[in-house]
Formats: structure tokens, sequence, C-alpha cells
């Protein structure tokens, strides 16, 4: 009897910028997705995602950014989670994000890039896919990975 | 048990987070191999003293747990807080807010936070949180802080697992303390009066003191209530004096109630035999075409449940002397 288990996303907003609603909007856009989603609040400190994102053990952390120092801010915690050994988490980046840096962001590792226009539907589909494609490499590097993970990506599917 | 689950444990011991926060979820999720980890901590648990926070929502549960955590932080104790918030009933998912009111700890080493949801489980929430309260013991934390919007049944039975229940109200809900939950009212071991900076506290917190006195037999020892505010730190230091004071009666204490440990087992069993019946109802077949008949106006409910009953051996037999599974 295996419970269900759910994608964890973390929606953090590094940087000073006080601008809330677009992360407001994904947090709530994501629970009607039937994902949990851990919300921080405004003008976290890398090192604060980071251990957010290791202690609720997310599958995900989304960084909203619209200050314009989205390249180093995701910098800092991508190299923040490599050093928990928890740089299997999917990074999505969404905000104000200029194209040209889209392709900078991707070789950080980042996951996904999201900006203004994005609707929540295309933003959990990804995320879906993007662990569904994970799983496979993530069941040695886990342990812990069992059916009801997957089972999760594929409901969520079929109840669209 | 598994090596990796081992090799989980054995790091979640000596500190390790992502280990004690995998093991969490492995248990949350009830994954293959969670009862293997709960069998294994089991033994060394009961060092941490478990207090429950709840009231009703905004009352500043989240705000005061940060608070508290932050005054044994810097006695010395170590902490792990769990804060449960519902499911969302559409969608199964949940937004969960607590740790926005907790950051200036956030980044202790001191300290783990764990977000959950409650996920509609039937009353599953319950032992779930104590498996999870019970690892962060086991991860050797002092202190569990669990944090619970006291409007549920599932909420309340989460917090009454806890050691001592600090039931958190504020002013200017409009109906005084009627806002206050039936049910919740008794499990209380504290009552706070939080956002004392406001109009109105001083009169809640004589109400309940009245209140008290009324639903008290004579001699008996009244919980005491305190008024804080998170905002003008008043009251806070209070509190926590007498959270510390539970706290060292506790250590003197230990050993679960016989009561408790009955309940815990008697749930944990009947989930299991939900789950098993479920499982060999599902797999002959029987449940569907007893749906065919009822909808075929040829059966009811009552007789299908019982005769679907009827048809299941409770105990699988053995390999060996095994003949078919179901009767009939
Ligand atoms: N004036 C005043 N506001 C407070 C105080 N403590 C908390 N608040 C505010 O009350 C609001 C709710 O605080 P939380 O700590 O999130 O309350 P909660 O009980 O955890 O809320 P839920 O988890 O949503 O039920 C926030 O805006 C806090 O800033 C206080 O002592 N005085
Ligand atoms: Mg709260």
């Amino acid at each position: 009897m295996v419970q269900e288990s759910r994608i964890r996303v973390l929606i953090a907003k590094p940087g000073l910028d006080g601008h809330e609603r677009g992360a407001h909007v994904v947090a709530y856009g994501l629970r009607d997705e039937g994902f949990e989603v851990i919300y921080t609040g405004l003008r976290q400190t890398p090192e604060q995602i980071v251990s957010a994102a290791v202690q609720e053990d997310v599958d995900v952390v989304g960084l909203s950014i619209l200050s314009g120092a989205h390249l180093s801010l995701t910098r800092k915690v991508m190299e923040g989670l490599k050093a928990k050994g928890a740089n299997d988490i999917l990074v999505t980046v969404g905000g104000i994000i200029p194209e040209e840096d889209r392709e900078a962001l991707e070789r950080m590792g980042v996951g996904g890039v999201f900006t203004s226009g994005s609707k929540i539907k295309d933003i959990a589909a990804h995320i879906r896919t993007r662990l569904g494609e994970m799983c496979p490499h993530e069941e040695e590097n886990r342990g812990l990975f069992t059916e009801g993970t997957q089972a999760t990506a594929g409901t969520g599917h079929e109840g669209q | 048990m598994e090596e990796r689950m081992e090799t989980l444990i054995r790091e979640m011991k000596n500190g390790d987070q992502r280990s004690l926060a995998r093991l969490i979820s492995c248990v949350e999720d009830r994954q293959a191999g969670w009862k293997d980890v709960m069998k294994s901590i089991y033994p060394g648990i009961g060092k941490a003293c478990v207090l429950g926070i709840t009231g009703s929502p905004g009352a500043g549960k989240s705000t005061l747990a940060g608070e508290i955590a932050r005054r044994f932080l810097d006695r010395g104790l170590s902490l792990g807080i769990i804060a449960v918030d519902p499911s969302s009933p559409y969608s199964g998912g949940a937004l969960l807010g607590d740790r926005l009111r907790m950051r200036d700890i956030s980044t202790n080493p001191g300290v783990f936070i764990r977000s959950m949801a409650t996920r509609g489980a039937l009353g599953g929430l319950c032992q779930a949180a104590r498996d999870v309260m019970r690892i962060m013991d086991a991860a050797g934390k002092d202190v569990v802080l669990i944090e619970t919007v006291g409007v549920g049944q599932d909420e309340i039975e989460v917090v009454s697992a806890s050691d001592y229940v600090v039931l958190v109200t504020f002013p200017g809900q409009g109906d005084g303390i009627q806002a206050i939950k039936a049910g919740v009212m008794e499990i209380a071991d504290l009552f706070v009066v939080n956002k004392c900076d406001r109009d109105g506290a001083d009169v809640m917190a004589s109400e309940i003191s009245a209140m008290l006195e009324l639903s008290s037999e004579a001699g008996q020892e009244r919980p005491p209530v305190m008024m804080t505010s998170a905002f003008t730190q008043e009251g806070i230091d209070d509190l926590c004096g007498v959270l510390s004071e539970f706290i060292n009666q506790k250590k003197a204490r230990g050993k679960p109630q016989r009561d408790h440990v009955r309940n815990e087992v008697l749930g944990l069993l009947e989930r299991e035999m939900v789950g098993m019946l479920r499982e060999r109802i599902m797999e002959n077949g029987k449940l569907e075409s007893a749906l065919d008949a009822i909808l075929e106006g040829k059966g009811d409910p009552y007789s299908a449940a019982e005769e679907l009953m009827a048809r299941v051996h409770l105990v699988r037999s053995r390999p060996g002397e095994r003949k078919e599974d179901t009767r009939g």
C-alpha cells in the first residue's frame, strides 16, 4: 500500500526586488496543478534558498527574479545546491529574463526558463516532463525513489 | 533493510540534513521500506520533547514558533519544526507558507524546518506526522515543534500526540473565545493570547481564564493563560520559560503511556487491514460484478459489502499449503 507522493516545489524570490505578484501567481497556480508548493517570500539569500530546498527535499526550485541580477543569483543557488550534494534538484528561473541570457542560464544547469508570458499549465507540464526524464538517473542517486513518485507524474497528466 | 536506508539513517544521525530530509520524504510518502526505517529508529527515540502549537488561522503560530526556536537555539538546544498546512481537496496540491515567518533562523544549522501537507489520507495524517516527529527525534533534536491549524479533527489529533500543547489565539476576531473550536480547548496545556500589541488582548485573556475556571474541578490545576506579541517581543521570554520548565520535567518522566501505545498499534493495524482487504477484494473482480448487480437493480450496497467480506480469507495461506485464495 504505497501512499501517493507529490511533486514538491520551492518557489523562492532571491534578490532585492519587492514584486511578489508573479511568484504568487505561480505558487497558487502550481498548487492548483496538484503540486506541494513551499513559498518562502521576498528577499531570500541564496543560502536560505539552498537550505530550504534541502530540508524540504523538493524536486524543483523555481527562482523568481525581476531585479536583473538573475545570472549571479542563479549561479550562487546552483553552487550552493551542488555543495550540499543537491544538484539533482531541477532548477527553473522565471521573471524578466532577456532572451540572450537564456543560454547562459541553461549552461549553468538551469532546466527551464520562463518569462512573464508563460502559462502555468505549460510550466507544470514542463516540470512533469523534466522530472520524468530525470527518473532513471535519479533512482541510482537517491535510493529512495519508488513507484509512488513516478505514479504522481503519470497521475498528473491523466488529470489534465 | 536496504543498505541505502541504513546509510541514510547513519548519516542522519551524524547530522546530515539531506539524509534527514530524504528519510522524512520516504516515511511521509510511505515509500517502499518506510516501515523498516521506523522499526530501526524506534528503539532510540523518546529523547526529544514534542511541543504542539495550534490555534486559529493567522493567529501567529509560525511567527511564535520562530521566536521560540530562536531563543532555544541561543540556549544551545537543537530543534526540529514541522509545519502542517491543508492540502487542497480539489487538486491535492498545497501551498505551504509557514517557513516565510521563520526566515531569521532558517540557515541556523541547529534547526531543521519541514513543511507538511495534510494530503487528506484517511486518518493517516496523525500517524505520518508522528513518524516525522520520531525521525527528528532520532536525528537528535532536543525539541520538536509541530504547528497545525486547529480546525480539522485530523489536525487536532496531530497536536494531541505531542507532549505539550500550546493554543494560540488573538484579539480582534469578533466573536472572542467562541472562535476557539470545541475539542481544542480540552487538549491545551497552555493558552497564549498573541498580538497583545493590539486592543482587546487582556479582555480575551480574562475571558479565557474565566472559562477555564468554570470548567475545571475544584483543586484541579488550570492551564496558564499568557499574553505575547511577536512584534514587541512582550511575553515571549516568559512563554519560553514555561516551556523550558516543561521540557526539563519531561526529561525526568519519559516512557509512553499504555493507552497511547494501544491506540497506535490498533491504528496501524486498521490501516494494514483496510489496505489488505481492498487489495484482495479488487483482485478477484467480484467487486465489479457486485456493482453491476446493484446498478441493474438486482442487489443493494449493504448485502454486496457483506458478501464481499465473507469471500475474503483474512490470512493468506502459507506457500506450502496454498489452495485457493477465495471462497466460493
Ligand atoms: N500585530 C501583530 N501581528 C502579528 C503578531 N504575530 C504575528 N503577526 C502577524 O500575523 C500574521 C499571521 O502570522 P503567522 O505567524 O503566519 O500566523 P499563523 O497562525 O502561523 O498562520 P497560519 O499558519 O496561516 O494559520 C502575519 O502577518 C504576522 O506578521 C503579533 O504579535 N502582533
Ligand atoms: Mg503558520
